[in-house]
C-alpha cells in the first residue's frame, strides 16, 4: 500500500486537519498558527505543482525551531497541556513536509484523532460533541479514501464513514457507562491542567466586581431541598477580606484549621442544598450563609471567617450539599481585634474625618452604621455599572466627589467608615440572589451576581450583615441586577430585559446544559457507581462481564447485518430460484452445471450419468422452462415446480 | 528453540499469528476447479500494523481521560474503539461470499511472467473494495481493485515461468483491508489454473535447415519463382488465378500451378536435424525456427518424436507446433 496518494486525497486530508487543528488556534501562539497555516498552504500548492519536497536538514532545523519555539512561547515547560497540545499541533503540521504515501496518511490520520483529544482538555462544553463527531467522521473518511487506489468521492467515503461512526455510537455508549472507571488522576495533573481562571479573585479593588458584570457565565448551580430562602437572604459567601491598603481589599489573615470554624449560634430552619460548581481555579466553595460546619464536604474547610474552601484547586466542576442556617449569630469576639480597624495611613484623609464627626453624633455603634446607611439612601448616591474612574484617594473621590460606584465601591467605602470610628469592620465578597430554570428546578447563579457586602462587629450580637448596597439599591437585593441597573446603563447583552421566549430559551438550554454536565461530564467512579449499582452490577467483575456480553452482542447483531448485506442477492424470479435449488443439489452430488449449459443440455447430460433420475429431472426441467417462459404468469406451475424439487432426492 | 519462539511471538506477534494460521490453513486448502465461494468460515482476520498501532493509541487516549478524568475524552476514545470494533466487521463482510473463478492464462515463455487471470464474481448487492488477489509472501505487491455489486472483477496473479511446460497455479490469497487498514481480512485458495510455457526460444542466427529428407531446396533455386514446377489436386483456398483450367475438363477436378516458390516454403522443421545438442538446446532452436518461419510467413511442419505436425501456418498451427514443443516429453522433464 505504499503508493502515493491522488491530489484531491491530499487535499482532503489538508481540508481536514484544519478543520481539527482549528479551535486550537485561539490558544496557540501566534507564530506557530502562522506557521503551520503556511506549511498547510504550501504543502496543498507543492503538491499541485508537483514541487520537491524540502531536504533532510531543513525538515530538521524546522522541527528544532518550532520545538525552541513552543519552549519560549511556554517559558520551558514542554509537559504543560498548553505547551503539550502546541506542540502535537505543530509536529502535526510539520510531518506534512515529509509526507509521500497512504502509511504516512495513517500517521496523520491518528495524530489528528490525538488532537481532537487534546480539545476536550480545554472544553467540554455541549457543542463539542458536534464538534467531536464531525471531526471523527471527517477523519475517518480521510481514512477510508487513503484505504482506496484512487480517489473516491467525498459522499461516499463520508457516507462510509458517518456509517461506520454511527455504528460505533452503541459501542461507545456501552463503553462509557460499563467500562470500569477508577479515581484519577493516574500519574498527576500539569500545573495548568483544566479551566482557565474565572470568577471571583482573591482581591477587591474598585471595579473588580463590575467587571465581572459583563460575564454571563454560569458560576454555580443550587438545587434547594425543601424551602427556598428568599431572594433577600440568599448571600452566598466567599471570600472574606480584612486587610486595605488604601484602595484594595485582600485577604490578611485567615484562621484555617479543620473544626475551628466559626462560633456560630445557628437559628432558624435548616435549608439543605446541594450546589454544582463550575469550575474557577480557586478554592472558593460557595455557601448559603451560614453554613453549618458538620454538613461540609470531606475535602473542605470551614474557615474561622465563614469562608468555606477546599484542599485544592477547583479545576473541575463539582457538586457538594451542604446545610445553612440563613438566621445565626456570629458572637465570637475577634481573636485579633485590631487587625479589623488597621486603615493604611496617608489614605482618604476627608473620609476620616467625616467618619470623626459623624462619630461624636451617633455613639452608638449600630446608630453610627444607621446613619451612613441613610446617608446612602438620602444623598444622591448612585448604582451604576460604570462609576468614574478613582484616584489614589479612591474611598474620598467616592464618598464626597463622583457619589457613583458599584457593591465593592460602597461596602468599600462602608468598612473605611465603620473602622475609621473605631467599629470592627470586613468585606465579604460572593453571589447573591440567582434566578431560578422554571425546566429544571434549580437557581443558577452567575458571575453577574457577584456581590460584596460588609460585616460589622457590634457588642452583643458580634458579626452582623450590613449591605450598603441594600441602601441605594434595594431592588439589587430583593430582586436582581437587571432590576437594580438603569436601562440607559448601556447594559450588557445577556442582563437586557428578557421576553418570555428568550427565557425560555435560555432556561431550557441552560437546564441542556445542566444535565449534560451532571449526567455525562461529572459520570466519574462515583456516579458510575450509583448508577450501576440499580441494576445490581455493583462490582468490577460484574460490570466487565455485562459489558463484554453486551459489546459481543451488539457486535453480532451487526455482523449479522453486514452478512446479510453481502450474501449473495436473493433471485427475484420464484422458477429460478427453485432452479437455482436443483443445481445446487446436483452440484453437491457432484455434478455441477457448465457455465454455457442450458437446462435441457444440462439435465440430459446428468441423466446420461445418472439414469435413475432421469425421469425425474426431466419432469423438474418441463415446469421449470414452462413456469419461466410462460407468458401468462398466472397459470405457471411454481408451485409443482417447487415440490418436485424439493422431493427431488439425490441420494 | 523454544526460546527462539517466544522472540518470535514477541516481536512479529502479527506476522507470528499470521503464519500459523496460514500454516494450518495451507495444509487444508484443496484444489478446486471453481467457481470458489468464500464463505464465511473461510475468512481469516487479523490486526494490521496500524491496527496495533491504534490500539496503543486507544491505550494512551483511555490512561489519558483517566487521568484527567474528562468525560469527552472517554467519549472520543470509547467511540474510536467501537469504530475499530465495526471496522473489523466491514473488513470481514467486504470479503465474504465473493466467488473465484479461473480466466484465461495466456501461453508464454519460458523466462518471460505468466499472469493468472483470476475472476472474483460478487453475487451480492453491495460493492467490494480494494481486494486484492497474490501469492503467498507477495501480499506487498498486489493491486487492490474493486468489483462492483453483482459484478465482476478481473485481476492478475503473475507468476515467473521458470521452464517450459504446464505452470501449475499454487495457492493463493484474497485479501482486503478496506475500509479503514487496521485489519486484515483474507483467505486461502487453489484453483485448478495452468499456463502453458512455451520453451524460450534460441537466439537469433540459427538458419533453418535444408530440412532432411524431401523438400530440401537449396537457396539457388529461388531465381526460378515462376518456374514451373507441376500440377498438384485444388485445395480450398487457393487462388482462381492458379487454377490449371486446360486440364479441368480432361480430369474432371481442378487442378492448381505448382511454381517452385510455393514448394520451397514448405519446410521441415526437425527434430533429428539438431543431432549436436541436448534436449532442451534443441527445443529452444526448434521454438526459435517455429517463430521465424511464422514472421517469415512460410510454411512449415515439425517433426519431433513420436509427433508429427504437417506443414501449414497461422496461429493455430503455430500453437499446436510450440505446444507440442512445451510438452515434449513433459513427464522426463
Amino acid at each position: 500500500m505504499n503508493e502515493y496518494l491522488p491530489l484531491v486525497s491530499l487535499w482532503r486530508l489538508l481540508a481536514v486537519l484544519a478543520l481539527v487543528i482549528s479551535p486550537h488556534v485561539l490558544r496557540l501562539p501566534v507564530w506557530e498558527t502562522a506557521l503551520i497555516a503556511a506549511v498547510i498552504g504550501w504543502r496543498a500548492l507543492a503538491a499541485y505543482k508537483q514541487w520537491r519536497l524540502p531536504p533532510v536538514w531543513l525538515k530538521l532545523g524546522l522541527t528544532a525551531l518550532a520545538f525552541i519555539g513552543v519552549l519560549w512561547s511556554y517559558q520551558g515547560r514542554i509537559s504543560g497541556q498548553n505547551a503539550g497540545t502546541a506542540l502535537l499541533c505543530v509536529m502535526a503540521a510539520l510531518k506534512l513536509l515529509e509526507f509521500r504515501d497512504r502509511r504516512d496518511v495513517m500517521v496523520v490520520v491518528f495524530l489528528m484523532y490525538f488532537m481532537l483529544m487534546t480539545h476536550f482538555l480545554f472544553s467540554q462544553e455541549l457543542w463539542t460533541v458536534a464538534y467531536l463527531i464531525v471531526c471523527v467522521v471527517a477523519t475517518t473518511a480521510v481514512l477510508v479514501e487513503c484505504q482506496h487506489r484512487g480517489a473516491l468521492a467525498p459522499r461516499f467515503t463520508l457516507r462510509k464513514g458517518g456509517a461506520i461512526a454511527l455504528q460505533a455510537l452503541p459501542l461507545m455508549l456501552l463503553l462509557f457507562i460499563l467500562f470500569p472507571r477508577i479515581p484519577g488522576p493516574l500519574w498527576g495533573l500539569p500545573a495548568d491542567a483544566g479551566a482557565a481562571r474565572s470568577g471571583l479573585s482573591d482581591r477587591m479593588a474598585p471595579g473588580d466586581i463590575s467587571s465581572l458584570i459583563e460575564s454571563d457565565e454560569t458560576a454555580f448551580r443550587v438545587t434547594f431541598d425543601g424551602a427556598v430562602p428568599p431572594p433577600a437572604a440568599r448571600y452566598w459567601r466567599g471570600p472574606v477580606f480584612d486587610n486595605f491598603d488604601g484602595r484594595a481589599w485582600e485577604e490578611g489573615f485567615a484562621t484555617l484549621v479543620p473544626g475551628y470554624g466559626p462560633e456560630v449560634d445557628l437559628r432558624g430552619r435548616p435549608v439543605r442544598y446541594e450546589i454544582t460548581l463550575e469550575p474557577n481555579r480557586a478554592r472558593w466553595l460557595f455557601a448559603l450563609d451560614m453554613p453549618d460546619e458538620s454538613s461540609i464536604p470531606e475535602d473542605a474547610i470551614l474557615g474561622r471567617e465563614g469562608q468555606l474552601l477546599a484542599r485544592k484547586l477547583v479545576r473541575e466542576r463539582r457538586r457538594y450539599t451542604l446545610t445553612s442556617f440563613t438566621d445565626y449569630r456570629m458572637a465570637q469576639t475577634p481573636q485579633h481585634p485590631r487587625r479589623y480597624l488597621r486603615l493604611p495611613d496617608g489614605f482618604n484623609p476627608r473620609t476620616l474625618d467625616f467618619a470623626q464627626r459623624l462619630r461624636d453624633q451617633y455613639p452608638q455603634d449600630l446608630d453610627y452604621a444607621r446613619a451612613i446607611l441613610r446617608i446612602f439612601r438620602e444623598q444622591p448616591y448612585v448604582y451604576t455599572l460604570q462609576p468614574p474612574a478613582l484616584g489614589r484617594h479612591s474611598v474620598d473621590e467616592f464618598l464626597f466627589d463622583t457619589r457613583r460606584g458599584f457593591c465593592e465601591h460602597y461596602s468599600s467605602a462602608f468598612a473605611v467608615l465603620m473602622r475609621a470610628a473605631g467599629v470592627p469592620s470586613r468585606v465579604v465578597t460572593g453571589y447573591q440572589g440567582g434566578q431560578l430554570n422554571e425546566f429544571g428546578g434549580y437557581y443558577v447563579v452567575r458571575q453577574s451576581d457577584a456581590h460584596a457586602w460588609v460585616e460589622i462587629w457590634v457588642a452583643p450580637d458580634g458579626w452582623i450583615r450590613i449591605d450598603p448596597t441594600a441602601a441605594v439599591a434595594p431592588e439589587r437585593i430583593e430582586q436582581s441586577i437587571e432590576a437594580a441597573l438603569s436601562e440607559l446603563e448601556g447594559l450588557p447583552g445577556h442582563l437586557s430585559a428578557r421576553t418570555r421566549l428568550r427565557y425560555y430559551l435560555e432556561a431550557r438550554w441552560d437546564l441542556i446544559n445542566a444535565q449534560w454536565n451532571g449526567l455525562v461530564l461529572a459520570y466519574g467512579p462515583e456516579l458510575q457507581q450509583q448508577f450501576l449499582s440499580r441494576f445490581g452490577l455493583d462490582d468490577m467483575r460484574r460490570m466487565i462481564l455485562t459489558l463484554t456480553i453486551a459489546i459481543t452482542g451488539t457486535l453480532a447483531l451487526l455482523g449479522l447485518m453486514l452478512l446479510r448485506k453481502a450474501a449473495p442477492a436473493r433471485t427475484e424470479d420464484a422458477a429460478l430460484r427453485e432452479w437455482h435449488r436443483l443445481a445446487r443439489k446436483l452440484t453437491r452430488a457432484g455434478l455441477p452445471p457448465r457455465p454455457a449449459e442450458g437446462p435441457q443440455d444440462y439435465v440430459e447430460r446428468v441423466a446420461a450419468a445418472r439414469p435413475s433420475w432421469a425421469a425425474a429431472l426431466r419432469h423438474i426441467a418441463g415446469l421449470y422452462l414452462h413456469s419461466r417462459y410462460q407468458l401468462d404468469p398466472e397459470t405457471a406451475p411454481l408451485r409443482e415446480l417447487a415440490h418436485a424439487v424439493r422431493s427431488f432426492r439425490t441420494s | 528453540m523454544r526460546f527462539w519462539l517466544i522472540f518470535k511471538i514477541l516481536l512479529h506477534p502479527l506476522r507470528w499469528a499470521q503464519d500459523r494460521i496460514d500454516a494450518w490453513v495451507m495444509a487444508r486448502v484443496k484444489r478446486q476447479p471453481g467457481p470458489i465461494a468464500i464463505t464465511r468460515n473461510r475468512v481469516y482476520i487479523l490486526p494490521t500494523r496500524f491496527g496495533y498501532f491504534f490500539a496503543l493509541m486507544l491505550l494512551v487516549m483511555l490512561l489519558g481521560a483517566m487521568n484527567y478524568s474528562n468525560s469527552m475524552a472517554f467519549l472520543l476514545t470509547f467511540l474510536l474503539a467501537g469504530i475499530a470494533l465495526v471496522c473489523m466487521h466491514h473488513t470481514h463482510a467486504n470479503l465474504v461470499s465473493v466467488q473465484l473463478r479461473a480466466g484465461n492464462c495466456e501461453p508464454v515463455f519460458a523466462g518471460e511472467t505468466a499472469h493468472f487471470e483470476l475472476r472474483i464474481d460478487n453475487p451480492s448487492p453491495t460493492p467490494r473494495y480494494s481486494l486484492a488477489a497474490s501469492w503467498p509472501k507477495l501480499e506487498e505487491h498486489a493491486v487492490p481493485g474493486d468489483v462492483a455489486a453483482r459484478g465482476s472483477g478481473l485481476f492478475m496473479l503473475s507468476l515467473p515461468a521458470g521452464h517450459r511446460g504446464w505452470l501449475e497455479g499454487r495457492v493463493f490469497s484474497v485479501s482486503t483491508e478496506y475500509p479503514l487498514g487496521l485489519f486484515h481480512a483474507w483467505t486461502w485458495a487453489e484453483l485448478d489454473m495452468r499456463c502453458l510455457v512455451f520453451p524460450k526460444p534460441a537466439a537469433h542466427g540459427g538458419e533453418p535447415p535444408a530440412a532432411g529428407g524431401h523438400g530440401g531446396l537449396a537457396s539457388s533455386d529461388r531465381s526460378g519463382q515462376d518456374e514451373f514446377a507441376g500440377l498438384r489436386s485444388y485445395r480450398r483456398g487457393d487462388t482462381p488465378r492458379s487454377i490449371h483450367w486446360k486440364s479441368l475438363p480432361k480430369l474432371q477436378h481442378p487442378m492448381v500451378k505448382q511454381f517452385a516458390e510455393t514448394l520451397e516454403q514448405d519446410l521441415w522443421l526437425d527434430w533429428s536435424a539438431l543431432a549436436a545438442l541436448e534436449v532442451e538446446a534443441r527445443l529452444s532452436q526448434l521454438t526459435r525456427w517455429v517463430l521465424d518461419a511464422e514472421a517469415a510467413r512460410r510454411n512449415y511442419g515439425l517433426r519431433l518424436p513420436g509427433t508429427l505436425i504437417p506443414p501449414g501456418r497461422g496461429d493455430a498451427h503455430r500453437f499446436a507446433c510450440l505446444k507440442a514443443l512445451a510438452l515434449y516429453d513433459a513427464d522426463a522433464g
